[in-house]
């Protein structure tokens, strides 16, 4: 009687703590989890050779197709280029990053002339494969960010060899004005 | 005369007598405050990992923006563990002989995954969706706290239903423009001067606070 009393005072207990669990660790697989299920013991499995993902098709049509230039193009390729390029490849393109003032390799600057002739397909051709030091970039950059960069890095070597006849009048008269400042002072 | 104790007598005594203490003490440690110490949220616990990465040195020194490695974290209900060719995209050429990156050299070398141990965890009954929160413009610095301080990484909330409910009862005050999302520090944001943007943004958004605290929105 005594021990039985024990023994079910001990069972109580063991499940009241069973208890304090609360759910939180349910027996299903987490994303970058274990799984005992396959032979790696990763529950986030590589698609075997040979699958076409749902989205490949667009995914190929966004990397072949360049996007008409805009302003959302731009400011996404801005966005983009600022988290993915800049740390090499710096906010203005020049190439003294945080990563090559550490030791990285320094990339060429994105204003010398072989790329500002480069067509804007290399750009993404580069993200896509990489070039050189360059890992690819194919898993963290979309097809379509892939271009707005492209188009973003367009922008960045204007904005250093733009022809002044290019600008507008008053943008001009700006320009005029601040070059005689410069010169009076 | 007859006996005033059973047999089991002293058993259930001492069965009392433990489930009384057993009592006291699980009062006391609700009373002291238990449920609410770091003992259980674990806030500010650092935890060993295969490699001692430090987000200071990574986001806080470097300047890499959160999204680099945590890739998915605008498009999916996880942020990412980012892969280890993200890792080697600069340690392919920098510290490439350090011994504090060999596990990340094997790891590329033999294609198993580190084995990272989660810091910021939610328990399994909760649905937790990262894109959302980043598109309407809660900061990774509300949840996630200054990991451009911590050169180990650490639990910086605890984490607690009470405290996800703080934020949706009244979203407003929390919400920052979206395109700032993974700005670190905060102190310059005038309060006072943006009070109405975060109430703004709420009806922009067409977030509802009434529906905001509803079971199935979390408990799925």
């Amino acid at each position: 009687m005594r021990y039985l009393l024990l023994l079910a005072l001990c069972a109580v207990l063991i499940i009241l703590l069973v208890g304090c669990d609360e759910m939180t660790h349910q027996p299903r697989y987490q994303a970058a989890g274990p799984g005992r299920l396959f032979p790696d013991g990763k529950a986030m499995q590589a698609p075997p050779a040979g699958a076409v993902a749902q989205d490949d098709r667009a995914r190929a049509a966004a990397l072949a197709r360049r996007p008409a230039m805009s302003a959302a193009l731009l400011a996404r390729g801005r966005q983009r280029y600022d988290i993915y390029c800049s740390p090499c490849h710096d906010v203005a393109g020049t190439g003294h990053g945080a990563v090559p003032a550490r030791g990285f390799p320094a990339p060429p600057s994105l204003h010398e002339p072989r790329l500002v002739q480069a067509p804007s397909r290399y750009f993404v051709e580069v993200i896509t494969s990489g070039h050189g030091v360059m890992y690819s970039y194919a898993d963290r950059v979309a097809p379509a960010d892939r271009w707005a960069i492209a188009a973003y890095i367009r922008a960045l070597q204007l904005s250093r060899d733009a022809p002044a006849d290019a600008l507008e009048a008053t943008d001009r008269a700006k320009l005029d004005g601040a070059r005689l400042d410069g010169g009076a002072s | 005369m007859p006996q005033i104790f059973t047999a089991s007598a002293d058993t259930w005594l001492r069965a009392g007598v433990l489930l009384a203490a057993l009592g006291v003490l699980v009062t006391g440690l609700l009373w002291g405050g238990a449920i609410g110490s770091s003992y259980i949220t674990a806030v500010g616990w650092v935890r060993d990992q295969p490699v001692p990465f430090s987000h200071k040195h990574h986001v806080g020194d470097v300047g890499i923006d959160c999204r680099y490695c945590h890739t998915t974290v605008e498009t999916g209900p996880h942020a990412g563990f980012p892969a280890t060719h993200t890792c080697m995209t600069c340690h392919s050429q920098l510290w490439t002989s350090a011994p504090a990156l060999a596990p990340v050299r094997e790891s590329l070398a033999t294609g198993t995954p580190i084995r990272w141990q989660r810091v910021a965890r939610l328990p399994d009954y909760v649905y937790f969706n990262h894109s959302i929160h980043v598109a309407r413009g809660v900061p990774c610095v509300t949840c996630h706290g200054r990991v451009d301080q911590m050169p180990l990484m650490m639990r910086a909330q605890p984490f607690q239903m009470r405290w996800c409910l703080d934020c949706h009862r009244d979203p407003g005050p929390h919400l920052r423009p979206p395109d700032q999302i993974t700005r670190m520090d905060w102190r310059a944001w005038d309060r006072e001067g943006h009070a109405d943007y975060g109430p703004n943004q709420a009806a922009l958004f067409g977030i509802k606070p009434e529906r905001m605290t509803d079971c199935t929105l979390c408990h799925r």
